[in-house]
């Protein structure tokens, strides 16, 4: 009998991700054995799992580590925007307590789809393989795939899933192509490795930048940068409005994350041809969907646009990258995950029972129907608008600086200009709130559980206080980046 | 003996992709996809890749390609349902040529010298040598997977299960 010599494993490295798959299944279980109106307790079960993965994940801060074959990395970036997932993963579950109470939605497989989807961003963003990063990132769509058409009834959710799901396929095939050919020119998968072989032998730099090109078309469409951004209002608009809200944080967080280990270890030889790519995209990203979002009449249509306008912004921390680049990007993409949950919970708030009321329009006469919820919804979209002294204006502010700091000034201006854009469409939600008076109802008592006024609050929180006292989450970011 | 198999299979295999996404009828195209990875299959073959090569036929052109079938039948697709698609096909085939030449200039300036990576032992390939690697070296991904596969097993029941209430 041969003896097989087992690697290295350290099963301690992956605690946190095996708490969510634990829990998942938990839940699964559970819901079989517990009565309908129990089925809201899942939504705990699923929230304190996430709570336990974030102990996890805050106890193995400062002590980077690399195992299971070099595949798995645990490291501050990877700690960082993991805290980030659970931070969309958690608010994602208060909302949707009441959501799915209202909408008749069992909650056991929609608990366990969410936490599966974050297990499948921890992976990607940890992975040190592009093995691990496809995985990751497969089992984070798929989640996404079928969590987007929950909503069964409604025509809009069953076409926000299927859209999802062949434009996702299809950006997942451009995207392993292009793994296959950086495989077939470095013969190997894991990304230090990849940046050595490609950085000594330049005979097979094409294939390389044609393999990396296809890569960089997936994580484009991932994080809906123009022109892959074609999915995001349908599938933002059709999906039930808590998915909506984790869509736009989590999945995101994580999509950077790989781009940038991807892009800044493995294909770090290629910068001089890439820079220039990611340059367009976040232009074209930023001004294409400001301008589209300024004709909106649909809420969740008009955050979809706003969603791509701010991986636009993203995207200039990334052109600029360094250390300064990248802690900007991770510090904004903190506060983004904070307004935009926020601004969603009270988009389901308003929208009521089979998201009836979901356009601007809608809104009119807020501000006085619920001063508190009104002016909630000032505060984060202040935010959004990156209107000082709010963590929105920081998070710009430091971006901004990092790509001037690497000498984009027109970058930095085209990114200045677009902030410009996006207040007028934040602002005109204001003046419906608080100018339009209309006789609308009152929502009923029962629309503000306990749940959501904590995710709101978390909301206001991240989104104004942070704003005031930034330092300590900036310094978090700082040490977090990859860059040194 | 290699080379010209590997020709003639390559050229089957295009051949056949060509047919599967312009053929009019879906079973014309069930049916030669079967064809492309009975193709692959002698291909992983040929780089030594055994049990790929008999996994290829068994899932692939086995299991997967009956499911399709299945699916064609029971949704009773007709002839029809293809016509419109030769319409405006210009731009599909403007764009293919321009990725199918950047892909060959791509791949032209590739150089094929020197041996690939894993092909130094002579059990590469087998049975108990994918096993080995696949339990040692590749763990992680391959228990990755199976939460892949569960979520996407969880994701599929719940979007068609029926609704209790």
């Amino acid at each position: 009998m041969e003896m097989i010599p087992l690697p290295q494993i350290s099963v301690g490295a992956i605690a946190p991700e095996l708490t969510l798959v634990a829990a998942a299944m938990i839940i699964l279980m559970l819901e079989v054995f517990t009565i309908s109106k129990g089925r809201d307790n899942l939504a705990y079960v699923a929230l304190a799992a996430v709570g336990v993965a974030g102990y996890l994940v805050i106890e193995s801060l400062g002590s980077p580590m690399t195992t299971f074959s070099k595949m798995y990395v645990v490291d501050d970036f990877s700690g960082f925007i993991k805290l980030v997932c659970l931070l969309g993963a958690g608010m994602t579950i208060l909302m949707s307590v009441k959501y799915t109470r209202d909408e008749g939605i069992d909650g056991g497989e929609y608990y366990s789809l969410l936490l599966f989807a974050t297990t499948g961003m921890f992976f990607m963003v940890s992975g040190a393989d592009l093995i691990t990063i496809f995985l990751g990132l497969e089992t984070m769509s798929i989640s996404l795939y079928a969590l987007a058409g929950y909503a069964r009834g409604r025509l809009a959710s069953n076409e926000a899933s299927i859209k999802y799901f062949i434009l996702g396929a299809l950006s997942s095939a451009f995207m392993l192509y292009g793994m296959s050919m950086i495989y077939g020119a470095a013969g190997v998968t894991n990304l230090h490795e990849i940046a050595r072989i490609i950085g000594q032998n330049k005979e097979n730099i094409h294939l390389v930048m044609l393999g990396g090109g296809l890569v960089l078309i997936g994580f484009a469409f991932k994080i809906s940068a123009v022109p892959f951004h074609m999915w995001t209002p349908d599938v933002y608009q059709g999906a039930p409005t808590p998915i909506t809200a984790f869509m736009s944080a989590g999945p995101k967080a994580a999509a950077f994350a790989a781009f940038i280990r991807v892009f800044s270890d493995a294909l770090i030889s290629l910068q001089y041809q890439w820079w220039i790519i990611v340059w367009i995209l976040a232009v074209l990203t930023m001004t294409v969907g400001n301008l589209i979002a300024l004709s909106q009449e649909n809420i969740k249509r008009m955050f979809a646009y706003s969603s791509i306008a701010h991986a636009g912004y993203i995207l200039v921390g990334f052109t600029a990258g360094g250390k300064l680049g990248e802690s900007a990007m991770l510090f904004y993409l903190l506060i983004y995950t904070f307004m935009n949950i926020g601004a969603f919970a009270i988009v389901a708030i308003v929208g009521q029972q089979g998201e009836e009321r979901t356009s601007v329009s809608d809104f009119a006469g807020l501000g006085y129907r619920h001063p508190l919820l009104g002016l909630a919804m000032v505060a984060l979209l202040f935010s959004l608008a990156g209107i000082p002294p709010t963590a929105g204006f920081w998070g710009k502010y430091y971006l901004f600086t990092a790509a001037l700091d690497q000498g984009y000034v027109w970058l930095a201006i085209l990114a200045a200009l677009n902030s410009v854009i996006a207040v007028f469409y934040y602002l005109r939600v204001i003046v419906v709130m608080y100018m339009r008076e209309e006789k609308g109802e009152s929502l009923p008592q029962n629309a503000f559980p306990a749940s959501i006024v904590v995710v709101i609050l978390v909301a206001i929180y991240g989104s104004v206080l942070l704003g005031i006292t930034p330092g300590g989450y900036l310094a978090l970011a700082a040490s977090s980046s990859l860059a040194h | 003996m290699e080379m010209a198999i590997f020709l003639v299979m390559g050229a089957l295999s295009v051949g056949f992709s060509l047919v599967m996404i312009l053929a009019r009828k879906p079973v014309t195209s069930a049916m030669s996809l079967v064809a492309v990875m009975f193709c692959l299959a002698v291909l992983f073959a040929l780089q030594s890749a055994h049990l790929i090569a008999i996994l290829q036929i068994l899932v692939y052109a086995g299991a997967i390609m009956v499911l399709f079938l299945f699916v064609i039948m029971l949704l009773n697709l007709r002839e029809k349902e293809g016509e419109e698609s030769h319409t405006k096909g210009y731009g599909q085939i403007f764009g293919g040529a321009i990725a199918f030449t950047i892909l060959i200039v791509a791949v032209g300036s590739t150089s094929m010298s020197g041996s690939p990576a894993g092909l130094s032992s002579d059990r590469f390939g087998t049975t108990a040598e994918v096993g080995k690697i696949l339990f040692t070296k590749y763990i992680l991904p391959f228990e990755i997977t199976s939460v892949l596969l569960l979520a996407a097993l969880v994701g599929a029941v719940a979007l068609v299960k029926l609704r209790m209430r």
